[in-house]
């Protein structure tokens, strides 16, 4: 057997578990690490400007690729400023390691320069973490930490090293592990026989079904299922903003999604639905409205990795607790195998009834021929881009508006931060998916403000030479903050509006990009296609949009799903 | 509603911080904790105390078994069981009301384990309400000191929490 290092072996674990990209910053308790990174290169390094942005890319490949994310890290700052991002992909179960150095053991617990207790910092927002005690553990460690981040419900494992499991000099057998088994964690590999059969008699009895899929689709793959079952029963399928893509938006049986800016459509159907198959998403606050107003007709089939999202909020009259992509599999053949069909008259009227919500409302908004509006923005990068890109974004109106607006048909595509709602997180989750997918376009479609809480990663895309497209929706004020101000302070703007906003065509150009403003409604396509035209540029698109413009529907706090406003003078 | 879960623990450090810090982050309650190992040097027994309604506890037990340490755990209130609590108490204890202490302390089967010229240690043990009901018996203003272990608990008959 071949003896290595401890830092050698880390390096060789990340080769072995097939990582291709680690994100990070160096730092003192690293250093044995990185110097061991230094001496291969198989493992590619991407150097970050602040680690909140390294685990924000890692988060952003891991959701374009569904493979987990890595990033490294050193003790103390380096560590704590994870912290967001890693309760980022935490909130929305993103697999992802984060590797962080650690001051020497014998240091541990006296206020050694750099130390932090990372293992009880990161606790609450981790799916686990695990610490190095001795080097020799470290391929196991690392398997394990690999193991748990993407089997299951997936999340964030953090791996705590101190410096003096990585020393040069001292070294040991490597060999890494195939297999990892761990006595107290088995996710579950298919759902009960039983309830899936009882759900899927309940399915073909209902008279006014509703599907409503979550991000638990995309995570689980299970994509392909969904689609075959939704068609094959034809019925109307609503997701959450984590499951945007997990179905066609442009299929005629997509309702569009649901919740605080969803659909008309897609509220009003769920609210009087009479059965809900809900598909790994968790009835969040921002579907359900008030919980003792939900759907009060509805019943309720929950299939969930997490038995722990299972009866949360929303009590489910059959838990199935699976892999989503099996169970959905298992549904659609006793589907087939029934005698009994969906009741087609049934259908057909709930079908009339949901047209008809669809013509009253769909989505829409009203234009100015003087004024840009954020919505016009999205609709014509949907044009320009075939409906094809990446988008990450921020979060705000500009977020609402870009999952409102941009079509997607596939999943994987719509990168957003919904669970934590995280400014900052639109480039550097870009970054991640454009490194990985060269070839494709990659928006980042952000606003004034949150674009600024990770800017410094231009220069970072400059090193690695990673051509996205920045769309700032520029209104010129925190736009969500001040659309509830509006809505709920009177209109006092408590330092909602930003003044003192920088030029962001210089900015751009200093850090050596493209920098394009476009405040005039007839420039917006002609220069929106010159932006994406330069394939090998990163362009940012500074755009002056409609300062007032609220994102509706917006449901109505402490109300059912149905009741929303409409507009700013419309209310159901 | 009042409800005693018993934990089997992967016997690893941070383990119990875990627990812990998911009821405080899940804004659960703890009325008692106790932990040590068992005869199993791999594997702590956690046995906590805690109230809340069906739905709390329903929670409270699938986020704990989603804790990568625990091993398996068990609601023991849900089946007939056996708890226990452990009280070490100093007790004023001068003149007269020497012969009244120590005769409570009889009727409630514990034992004086500590004596000075004024104080009196007595070691009980019992479910939590007979600890109460031996404190609320020798008053309040005779204690001086109290020290409880928390519940332990395990089921009755055949059934056994284990690997």
């Amino acid at each position: 057997m071949e003896l290595l290092s401890g830092a050698d072996m880390l390096i060789r674990s990340l080769q072995d578990e097939g990582i291709e990209y680690i994100y990070g910053y160096p730092g003192g308790a690293a250093l044995h690490i990185y110097d061991a990174l230094f001496r291969q290169d198989k493992v590619k390094h991407i150097l970050v400007r602040h680690e909140q942005a390294a685990v924000h890319m890692a988060d952003g490949y891991a959701r374009a690729t569904g493979k987990p994310g890595t990033v490294l890290v050193t003790s103390g700052p380096g560590a704590t400023n994870t912290i967001t991002g890693i309760a980022t992909a935490f909130m929305d179960s993103i697999p992802m390691v984060v590797l962080c150095g650690q001051v020497a053991s014998s240091l541990i617990g006296e206020d050694a320069f750099q130390e932090t207790d990372m293992i009880g910092v990161s606790r609450p927002v981790v799916k686990h973490n695990l610490s190095v005690r001795h080097p020799e553990e470290i391929p196991e460690v690392i398997r394990k930490a690999y193991y748990i981040a993407s089997t299951g419900r997936p999340g964030p494992v953090v791996v705590d090293i101190p410096k003096d499991m990585t020393t040069p000099n001292e070294r040991y057998e490597y060999s890494y592990p195939k297999k990892v088994k761990l006595r107290s964690y088995n996710p579950a590999v298919r759902g009960h026989a039983g309830q899936i059969k009882k759900a899927v008699d309940m399915l073909l009895a209902a008279k006014r079904p509703m599907i409503y899929a979550g991000g638990g689709v995309i995570l689980g793959k299970a994509s392909e299922q969904l689609i075959e079952l939704v068609r094959t029963l034809g019925y109307p399928i609503t997701n959450t903003l984590m499951g945007i893509g997990c179905y066609p938006a442009t299929d005629k049986q997509h309702l569009g999604w649901l919740g605080m800016h969803g659909t008309y459509e897609s509220n009003m159907a769920m609210h009087h639905s009479d059965l809900i198959l809900c598909v790994g998403a968790r009835f969040d606050d921002r579907v359900t409205n008030a919980t003792e107003k939900f759907c009060p007709g509805a019943r309720i089939i929950h299939i969930d990795i997490d038995p722990a999202s299972i009866s949360k909020t929303i009590e489910a009259d059959v838990p199935i607790v699976g892999p989503v992509d099996a169970v959905l599999k298992e549904m659609l053949s006793l589907v087939k195998e029934a005698k009994e069909t969906p009741d087609a008259e049934a259908l057909a009227a709930w079908w009339k009834q949901i047209d008809e919500w669809r013509a009253f409302h769909g989505m829409r908004y009203e234009t100015n021929p003087d004024v840009i509006k954020p919505q016009e923005v999205i609709e014509a990068l949907w044009r320009l881009t075939d409906g094809k890109a990446f988008v990450t974004s921020d979060v705000g109106q500009h977020q609402m508006f870009a999952a409102q607006y941009y079509k997607f048909d596939k999943p994987n595509r719509w990168i957003n931060s919904g669970g934590l709602g995280t400014m900052g997180f639109g480039l550097p989750a870009a970054m991640g998916v454009k490194l990985s997918f060269p070839d494709d376009e990659v928006l980042c479609i952000t606003g004034e403000g949150s674009i600024q809480m990770n800017i410094q990663e231009l220069s970072t895309c400059k090193q690695y030479d990673l051509p996205v497209k920045i769309i700032n929706l520029n209104n010129q004020a925190l736009g969500m903050v001040k659309q509830w101000q509006d809505m709920n302070y009177e209109s006092r703007h408590s330092q909602s509006y930003m003044e003192s906003l920088p030029d962001f065509i210089k900015l751009a150009e200093s850090y050596g990009h493209v920098g394009i403003r476009i405040d005039k409604k007839e420039d917006l396509e002609p220069k929106l296609k010159e932006a994406l035209a330069m394939k090998d540029k990163l362009v940012f698109l500074d755009i002056y949009v409609d300062r007032f413009e609220h994102v509706y529907p917006m449901q109505v706090a402490r109300g059912s799903m149905k009741d929303m406003w409409l507009s700013k003078t419309e209310r159901v | 509603m009042r409800r005693i879960i018993s934990v089997l623990l992967e016997n690893e450090p941070g383990a119990l911080s875990r627990v812990v810090g998911l009821f405080s982050q899940r804004n659960y309650n703890i009325e008692t904790l106790t932990v040590a190992p068992t005869e199993d040097e791999t594997l702590s027994r956690l046995t906590v105390t805690t109230t809340g309604s069906d739905k709390v506890i329903e929670q409270i037990t699938k986020q704990l078994n989603k804790l990568i340490e625990v091993v398996k755990l068990v609601d023991l209130t849900e089946g007939s069981h056996i708890e226990r609590e452990l009280m070490l108490i100093k007790l004023k204890a001068t003149g007269s009301q020497r012969a009244e202490i120590k005769r409570t302390v009889d009727i409630f089967r514990g034992q004086i384990v500590d004596v000075t010229s004024s104080v009196y240690t007595v070691q009980l043990a019992g479910d939590s309400d007979k600890l109460d009901g031996f404190i609320q018996a020798v008053g309040t203003a005779g204690v001086l000191e109290v020290v409880r272990s928390g519940v332990s608990g395990i089921a009755r008959g055949e059934k056994i929490l284990s690997i």
